[in-house]
């Protein structure tokens, strides 16, 4: 913030706050909203990581196993884990949203929020169920 | 052209000149932030025939008999006339009134009325209505608004009204705003009494602007008490409390209002009787009440309860939310459960600035409108849901009318502009850089309102009206003497604070005054010492009028009389 | 419970002051008195310099909102006795320039929602000698929530984003968008749609969700913005499917 010139009559100086830099301590939902934003190079780099697995398929069995190999790396790892967590916590923000943002009717009430929720979570469980039986067991 | 006042009857107007001149600029002069106005807070309703089974007659009989037949009825005529196009006019333009169950508008009963004509928005129907009105109102362009500016003085030059002087809240800029017509819609004054449902902003502001300027203020005496406010904070328990089936008990749980010519108890809402009589009746009841020592003693003075109990939590909750809400958060009870303590509160203004049936005040180029003016279609007692109806009707035909006027007139003269820079010096000497001042302004302002209470009230009498203007007086004296220690220009509120004491000191003068004179008893004025009505003496509208001294000047105007003479107000029959 | 309270008021006097301070003021503590009763004691007892909006005193005006004890509050709804012992902290909302003292500038909001052009839009008006646009109560309850709003400012002071954006439109005039596009009688969605799927519309936000906790009146900004964006965004695959003669 520039410093605001001195009062001159008929001409009100108004005071804008600096905002602190950790403002988004100050409450959970800051915090969130911050991490929300911070998430975006870790799913980014969600993306680009399925890419080049999707890449090392197309090149053959060699290929695909010197990308398996390469992931085992630690740092590769733990940056995995953390993209994993933030795209887990972007998708219940998702599950929450999902009822604000649609609105159903049955006869002519609107329905509970959980039950747009439920569904959202149990649809989630399923298919995360279906991708570890296929991977671990298939 | 310059409206003062943003409210439901000043927007109205300003839409309406927006629609009917478009070679006029608009500025809408208020104090506060337009939806910050007092219509926010209405709750009930806006009367308007609608039903088939319903008529005008029926309509305007119930004002007018409401009023204690000292409405003019050519405007009650005009008004029940309009009032209907105007509320459709606010469905189309987005009001959220309530509905029936085929999409058709809802209407509810009300008290005074016999047939069901009240439309409403829930219990916020007037904040629904300011809010739509407010932002249709952004659609026009050419509505200039100048929010936060408060008006100190009407520029009136050769002999007809062409602007205002207003303070700039933010910079603390004292500006002339010419304008060849100007209408006010500045609302009513409340706050000239200590006990009010009115908001903080509600000080008369535009009826002394006009009683200076030399505008008569009409009909000053009546006051309206609503039976039903809480204690302490005067929060509004709506009408419609008491319309869906509230009862009104006394501390032995008894329908107190049967021994007061209201009716015989029935279990369900019975129309114009009970507790669905008109407000002016039950206010007096209470007093009546308090004096044969039957009323509740409470932490704030006597109260009785209204007991809503009896509708159930499902009625309650989908037709009285607002007050259910008001009850939880201001006054810690549930309705739903128990009984709400309540005593009369004053509400309302029936009088105002003098207008005749078009707004129009009998200096030229200054209309009014809304609670502000008197047109006069409340007469001795307005009924509720009637006030929100004429901000909308008289506020279009004011709007209209001064639109017309405006369009002949020259551009103001520079004299004007003279007189402005007086009011700029004036305020900055008397006010801004005072500083010998010794009396505080809560002081005298609270010293008013309890002086107002207790000799301007529900009831009153020729002995304490006298001493009240005595003491009145001597407040206009001590008012001179004003201390300020806020010497800023930026927002500055002890200011405005200062200058609303001066406006309401004014009123309060012509409420007493006017109440003084009329040696009768009518509506909402009720005098101890002559408790009968009088109509070979005061059928007839009071006018105060200021003198060059500042002193207060009393003349009658006769009561139009077209259809409906005079009689008695019967009620529970 | 003792009588008495200590406030901690922000006071900022431009003329004399480069940034705000806090003043110490005691009053009474009563049950039923609001934090914004105090503050009158004060302007009426004590300092007639403080300033301050206030009306209502009903919680329907909207002027009385400031931030205490570090939440954006109507000082009007707020019991003192809820923050016994005390102190109590009394500051201008967040996210908005300070006028002085307690008043904030807000015409910033005023701009916004003019932009977001909450009237009624139609192709043909219905002459007013046909009568009312029927709505049955399932058609009222479609928007009726997002009507409720006073404009008093507390979503804007809860919401990040608009403390780091101040383009972003913001909580309630999106919620008033909103509550005009889901209007049974309104045709003007696709007017005000390009202005809101813009990215400092709905897209600014990030289902915080604080809009909707500090609201008084239960308008729930946040679901219409969140009901919003899945509006756009399917009106926006319709258009990317059937690139001409989409409706």
């Amino acid at each position: 913030m520039s410093q605001t010139p001195i009062y001159t009559e008929y001409h009100p100086r108004w005071y804008r706050r600096r905002t602190s830099t950790y403002w988004w301590l100050r409450r959970p939902s800051y915090l969130a909203f911050i991490l929300r934003e911070l998430s975006s190079l870790f799913v980014a780099w969600f993306v680009i990581f399925t890419l080049l697995q999707i890449h090392a398929l197309k090149q053959g069995a060699e290929s695909y196993q010197r990308f398996v190999d390469w992931s085992k790396n630690p740092v590769v790892l733990i940056v995995n884990i953390i993209a994993l967590f933030f795209v887990v916590f972007h998708a219940i923000t998702w599950f929450k949203l999902a009822p604000q943002a649609m609105v159903v009717r049955l006869h002519g009430k609107r329905v509970p929020a959980a039950w747009i929720a439920g569904p959202n979570y149990a649809a989630w469980a399923v298919a995360s169920a279906l991708v570890a039986w296929i991977v671990l067991g298939g | 052209m310059v409206l003062v006042g943003g409210g439901a009857a000043g927007l109205r107007a300003a839409i309406a000149i927006a629609q009917s001149d478009p070679r006029l600029s608009i500025a809408v002069v208020s104090k506060v932030y337009p939806m910050r106005s007092h219509t926010v807070s209405a709750e009930g309703g806006a009367a308007a025939v609608v039903r088939p089974d319903d008529s005008f007659d029926e309509h305007a009989y119930d004002t007018i008999s409401g009023g204690d037949w000292l409405c003019d009825q050519d405007a009650v005529e005009a008004f029940v006339h309009e009032a209907p196009e105007e509320m459709l006019r606010l469905e189309h333009w987005g009001c959220p009134w309530s509905r029936e169950p085929d999409g058709h508008i809802a209407v509810r009963p009300f008290g005074g009325m016999k047939k069901m004509r009240t439309w409403f928005a829930a219990d916020k129907t007037g904040f629904h209505l300011l809010h739509t009105l407010f932002q249709t109102s952004l659609k026009y362009t050419r509505v200039v608004r100048y929010d936060e500016c408060f008006v100190t003085k009407l520029l009136v030059e050769e002999g007809r009204a062409q602007g205002v002087v207003a303070i700039e809240l933010m910079s603390g800029q004292v500006r002339a705003i010419t304008a060849k017509a100007v209408l006010l819609c500045t609302g009513g004054c409340g706050r000239v009494f200590p006990f009010t449902t009115n908001a903080n902003i509600k000080n008369g502001d535009g009826m002394a602007l006009a009683y200076r300027a030399g505008a008569p203020l009409k009909d000053m005496e009546f006051v309206q008490y609503h039976p039903t406010g809480l204690p302490f904070t005067g929060i509004l328990i709506t009408e419609a409390a008491r319309a869906e089936g509230g009862w009104l008990l006394n501390k032995d749980g008894y329908r107190y209002l049967q021994d007061y010519n209201l009716g015989t108890p029935q279990p369900h809402p019975v129309l114009r009787s009970m507790e669905l009589g008109p407000r002016d009746r039950l206010s007096q009841a209470f007093v009546k009440e308090m004096e044969k020592g039957r009323t509740i003693e409470g932490p704030y003075g006597p109260v009785v309860h209204l007991d809503i109990r009896h509708l159930g939590e499902k009625v309650i909750k989908t037709k009285l939310p607002f007050v259910r809400e008001l009850c939880l958060k201001y006054q810690n009870i549930d309705p739903i459960t128990e009984m709400i303590p309540v005593r009369p509160v004053v509400h309302y203004m029936m009088g105002g600035v003098h207008t005749d049936i078009n707004g129009a005040t009998p200096l030229p180029g200054l209309y009014a409108a809304g609670e502000a003016a008197c047109v006069s279609i409340n007469g001795a007692n307005r009924l509720g849901s009637n006030s929100l109806s004429e901000c909308l009707v008289f506020g279009a035909r004011a709007g209209r009318a001064a639109a017309a006027f405006a369009a002949n007139q020259p551009e103001a003269s520079s004299a004007v502009l003279a007189q402005a820079a007086d009011e700029q010096r004036r305020l900055e000497r008397e006010l801004l850089h005072k500083t010998d001042g010794r009396e505080r302004i809560a002081v005298l302002r609270e010293e008013m309102q309890q002086i107002m209470e207790g000799s301007a009230g529900i009831y009153r009498s020729g002995a304490t009206l006298t001493e009240a203007a005595r003491k009145l007086r001597q407040l206009q004296e001590r008012f001179r003497n004003i201390a300020l220690h806020d010497h800023s220009r930026t927002f500055n509120t002890e200011l405005i604070a200062a200058l609303e004491l001066s406006y309401m000191l004014d009123v309060a003068e012509t409420i007493v005054q006017s109440a003084l004179r009329r040696e009768e008893s009518r509506g909402a004025h009720q005098r101890t010492d002559f408790p009968a009505r009088d109509d070979q003496r005061y059928l007839a509208h009071s006018l105060a009028y200021r003198n060059a001294d500042g002193s207060c000047r009393i003349e009658y105007l006769p009561v139009t009389i077209t259809r409906w003479p005079p009689g008695e107000r019967v009620y529970g029959k | 419970m003792s009588d008495t309270i200590t406030l901690h008021v922000a006071r900022y006097r431009p003329e004399v002051e480069t940034e705000p301070t806090f003043q110490e003021y005691q009053t009474p503590c009563r049950k039923d008195w609001v934090v914004l009763d105090a503050l009158n004691y004060i302007k009426d007892k004590v300092d007639g310099t403080l300033s301050y909006r206030w009306s209502c005193r009903m919680g329907i005006c909207g002027s009385c909102g400031m931030t205490v004890n570090g939440e954006p509050k109507l000082t009007c709804a707020t019991f003192l006795t809820d923050y016994a012992p005390g102190p109590v902290r009394v500051e201008p909302l967040r996210n908005f320039p300070i006028v002085r003292d307690l008043v904030i500038e807000m015409s910033d909001f005023m701009r916004k929602l003019v932009q977001v052009k909450p009237w009624i839009i139609r192709a043909d008006e219905k002459p007013l000698s046909e009568g009312e646009y029927l709505q049955t109560p399932e058609e009222l309850d479609e928007y009726k929530q997002f009507s409720m709003c006073i404009n008093c400012m507390l979503c804007y002071a809860a919401c990040p984003v608009y403390g780091l954006e101040p383009h972003f439109i913001g909580p309630a005039a999106i919620a008033l968008a909103q509550r005009y596009n889901l209007d049974s009688r309104d045709q003007g969605a696709r007017e005000r749609m390009d202005l809101l799927s813009d990215h400092t519309g709905i897209w600014g936000c990030t289902f915080v969700g604080e809009c909707t906790k500090a609201c008084p009146k239960s308008v729930d900004p946040a679901a219409a913005i969140q009901r919003y964006k899945l509006k756009a965004a399917l009106s926006w695959f319709k258009s990317f499917l059937l690139p001409r003669g989409a409706s």
